[in-house]
């Protein structure tokens, strides 16, 4: 079924009762092509583009819970392409022009929203380091405008300025960045790969990774045996845990990074704000809601919740940001298992093991990611070389030290 | 988070500095280093980590911890252990 104006107006003749289900709940097949490992937005924006763009769909997406109930359901929903280094702009870039052009093409309304995103400086050499930044920006072809002091007054007049130890001397401004409902892109690609055939198999927890001369023949799942040619693990939080199925060990860890809404409040921010020395990091949903977090809580977790400390230091740099919310309750709190890898870069990429391929690392900002990492997971399922935009992905480049690290923190993963 | 430090007793995570897994131990061959440095078991469940008493006695601590439950085991000073 085709979503538009016509077919809207003909179910609100009818009494909505012709809509059906956006995606079939499919039993798993005993063989596929390829076999995608997690179905959250990057698992089924992966089978929608190798359907769409490679055209095979002999493929299944297994999701050990329902599809999206991962990061895919708890992130900020941010989208953005301000990066410095070459290797992350291009393809962070090549997502954010996929967003563009997301809805027509999986006709599915994903709310997206390019309202900007506005980076906070609180010191001069804060400001050179964000004006390099989006110098390197410009360079690549995206938007950057740095902005002074009067111009970040008068979109946001709220902002605490004046604060004596961190007042804000300006800010760097994206304006195609911005949000995206982050369900509904989930649902969107779900809906895409499956009229294209891809099946989605909910509740199927893959148990172990068959591998036969160093070469995946399938996975044991729990609804049994799937045999198939490719393999890609697009597990997030999990990834260490089902490459070890495979006798692999990654470099990362797997950390827990909380994020937090209030209570609905009439319009008040149009854009995304980041705070320049506490980290936190605002928006406000269509419902009201100002949706915000801060960093991770710094110690391995697969827990999905956080502890109160960090709730603390996100609340600080909301108060310290725009003292006037202080009056605001907190709605609803949650933790999310973030793949964080060495040097704070995600992975794209073949491992050792003949069939199977990798996407993770995508440490606390794989939302923005979504398309363009589906993307260039199919494009390198399907080719078997990596996409252009995603060269710098590589699994080996931690022993080779070409490492992209964007945050220049050093191999620490909580640092990331 | 409690961390029961042998030196002070129980204390709020948060005067803690995390350093991660405890198991890595640095080698002595120069072609070990990638795995020390970079690859990690990443462990669901109960898993030796090192924390550093930053706001306290200043030791370094190898805690027992389950990083499913966050539940705390026990906590010994990091020179008595076995590297």
């Amino acid at each position: 079924m085709t979503y538009s104006l016509f077919t809207l107006a003909r179910e609100a003749l009818r009494g909505h009762s012709g809509w059906r289900p956006a995606w079939r709940d499919a039993a798993p097949k005993p063989d596929y092509d390829v076999l995608i490992v997690g179905g959250g937005g990057h698992g089924l924006a992966s089978a929608y583009y190798l359907a769409k763009e490679h055209g095979i769909t002999n493929v299944a997406v297994l999701e050990k819970s329902y599809i999206g109930s991962g990061n895919a359901g708890r992130n900020t929903t941010i989208i953005r392409s301000n990066y410095l280094l070459p290797g992350n702009e291009r393809f962070y870039e090549k997502s954010m022009q996929l967003w563009e052009g997301l809805e027509q093409d999986l006709n599915y309304n994903a709310m997206v929203s390019q309202r900007g995103v506005l980076n906070l400086f609180h010191s001069d050499a804060q400001r050179d380091q964000y004006a390099r930044r989006g110098n390197a920006m410009r360079l690549h072809g995206v938007d950057a405008e740095l902005l002074d002091a009067a111009a970040v007054r008068a979109m946001y007049p709220f902002l605490d300025d004046a604060n004596a130890r961190f007042p804000i001397r300006g800010g760097l401004l994206q304006r195609r960045g911005g949000t995206a409902r982050h369900d509904a892109v989930v649902w969107g690609y779900a809906r895409g790969a499956d009229v294209r055939g891809v099946d989605i198999v909910q509740n199927c927890e893959v148990l172990g990774i068959d591998v036969a001369n160093g070469r995946v023949t399938g996975v044991q799942t729990s609804r049994g045996p799937i045999r198939a040619q490719k393999i890609g693990l697009v597990c997030a939080g999990n990834s260490s845990r089902v490459a070890a199925m495979a006798g692999l060990r990654l470099p990362i860890e797997s950390h827990v990074l909380q994020a937090f809404v209030s209570e609905g409040i009439k319009p008040l921010i149009d854009g995304v704000i980041t705070f320049g020395v506490g980290h936190f990091y605002v928006s406000q949903s269509d419902k009201g809601g100002l949706v915000f977090g801060g960093d991770i809580d710094g110690y391995n977790s697969y827990a999905q919740r956080g502890s109160l400390p960090v709730v603390e230091d996100v609340m600080e740099g909301g108060m310290a940001l725009m003292p006037m919310i202080g009056r605001l309750r907190v709605l609803r709190q949650w933790g999310g298992v973030m793949d964080m890898s060495m040097d704070g870069s995600p992975i794209i990429d073949r491992t050792p093991v003949e069939g199977l391929y990798l996407n993770a690392g995508w440490c606390y900002g794989g939302f923005k990611a979504t398309p363009a990492s589906g993307w260039c997971f199919a494009h390198l399922l399907a080719t078997d070389t990596p996409h252009a935009t995603a060269t710098a992905y590589r699994l080996d480049r931690f022993a080779s030290g070409r490492l992209l690290d964007e945050k220049g923190q050093g191999a620490q993963a909580n640092l990331h | 988070m409690r961390i029961p430090c042998p030196f002070c007793g129980d204390r709020d995570a948060s005067e803690f500095v995390y350093r991660g897994d405890a198991s890595p131990a640095r080698p002595s061959s120069p072609d070990a280093f990638f795995d020390y440095v970079y690859l990690r078991d990443n462990l669901a469940g109960p898993m030796r980590e090192h924390w550093y008493h930053a706001q306290g006695c200043r030791n370094w601590l190898v805690v027992e911890r389950d990083t499913v439950s966050h539940e705390i085991f026990g906590a010994s000073l990091a020179r008595s252990c076995a590297p």
